[in-house]
């Protein structure tokens, strides 16, 4: 557990941000306080939220919920290699809803078989603070000034680049996608054929497209390298 | 009943699935190339996309919108963590407000 409280000081941190931006959306504390308990996905909810803002479809929701959560099918499958035979299957539903960047890097960082019993740990000493952080930060949304709640739209935003710029700066390829994901997102919120579309399905769309010939024009060297 | 509830349920079925169901059905890693370069990518491509123009809208001045994004890249290109990049953003945002409105 010792290892996940600065995770979890962390996590109330952005959480906080991502609870500004449920108030936006039009949530109650309560609303934003249960979706981080169950959902536990910065970006994921914060794309879930601007589509409830939208008054987007559920189909819309789902999908958006799917693609900004992908990156965590690449951590499940490489935890999954790292399950002992013996343990029991019950502990892969568990702790397989905590999957996070935070939680999946403190435990695939273990040698040998998972501890289901650490991530427990992990998983007890941040969310909490995660669901807790969205709460307060949907409160603060009602209470502090216009001024402020401005200012604090962007944290999560900063966030964003902070995950995004360092690999821009080490590989030319990522660099670049992150132009063009700029780009072409602006421009398709211009163009009036494309406008029209929702935000959230343009989004899918961009990611779906821009992603797909990344992948195709620049694959990454394959091996283990997903651990 | 609130619809917001039923869009939560959503977002959560949705992301509880896709975390399990690779933990339980697939035993084996994945070996397409096109597979794992893809969902390499995504990340990073999402949060771009999801980044700008958004973080212009966010504010009640685009201006000060526009110079906490360039801010938020100078800080993090020469190294600044998540909460610091966080924070240069909202001091920008606040700064620039102060003066323009």
């Amino acid at each position: 557990m010792r290892d996940a409280v600065p995770i979890g000081l962390g996590y109330f941190a952005v959480s906080f941000s991502l609870g500004i931006t449920a108030h936006n959306a039009g949530l109650s504390a309560m609303q934003g306080f249960i979706a981080s308990l169950l959902c536990t996905a910065s970006a994921g909810e914060y794309a879930g939220f601007t589509l409830i803002a939208a008054g987007a479809s559920y189909a819309e929701v789902s999908l958006m919920t799917f693609i900004t959560n992908m990156r965590y099918m690449l951590m499940s499958l490489a935890l999954s290699q790292r399950c002992s035979e013996k343990m029991p299957f019950v502990h892969r539903l568990i702790f397989g809803y905590a999957i996070t960047d935070e939680l999946f890097a403190i435990n695939i960082a273990r040698p040998g078989h998972l501890d289901p019993w650490y991530y427990y740990g992990g998983i007890l000493s941040s969310v909490p603070l995660w669901a807790l952080g969205t709460a307060l930060g949907v409160i603060s949304g009602d209470v502090l000034p216009a001024r402020i709640v401005s200012a604090l739209s962007v944290a999560l935003y900063g966030m964003f680049l902070a995950i995004v710029i360092p690999p821009a700066k080490k590989s030319r390829v990522i660099g670049g996608i992150v132009a063009v994901c700029f780009a072409a997102s602006y421009i398709t919120g211009r163009v009036s054929l494309l406008s029209g579309i929702s935000s959230g399905t343009r989004t899918i769309i961009l990611t779906l497209v821009i992603a797909s010939a990344a992948a195709l024009l620049f694959p990454v060297p394959t091996d283990d390298d997903i651990d | 009943m609130d619809k917001t509830y039923s869009y939560i349920a959503v977002m959560f079925i949705t992301s509880y699935l896709v975390r399990v169901l690779p933990l339980t059905i697939f035993r084996k890693p994945i070996k397409s190339r096109f597979v794992q370069s893809f969902l390499y990518y995504v990340p990073y491509v999402t949060l771009s996309i999801m980044t700008f123009p958004a973080i212009v809208e966010a504010t009640q001045s685009p201006v000060a919108g526009a110079l906490a994004l360039i801010a938020g890249i100078a800080a993090a290109w020469l190294g600044a963590g998540l909460l610091p990049v966080a924070v240069i953003c909202c001091a920008v945002v606040l700064a620039a407000e102060f003066l323009l409105i």
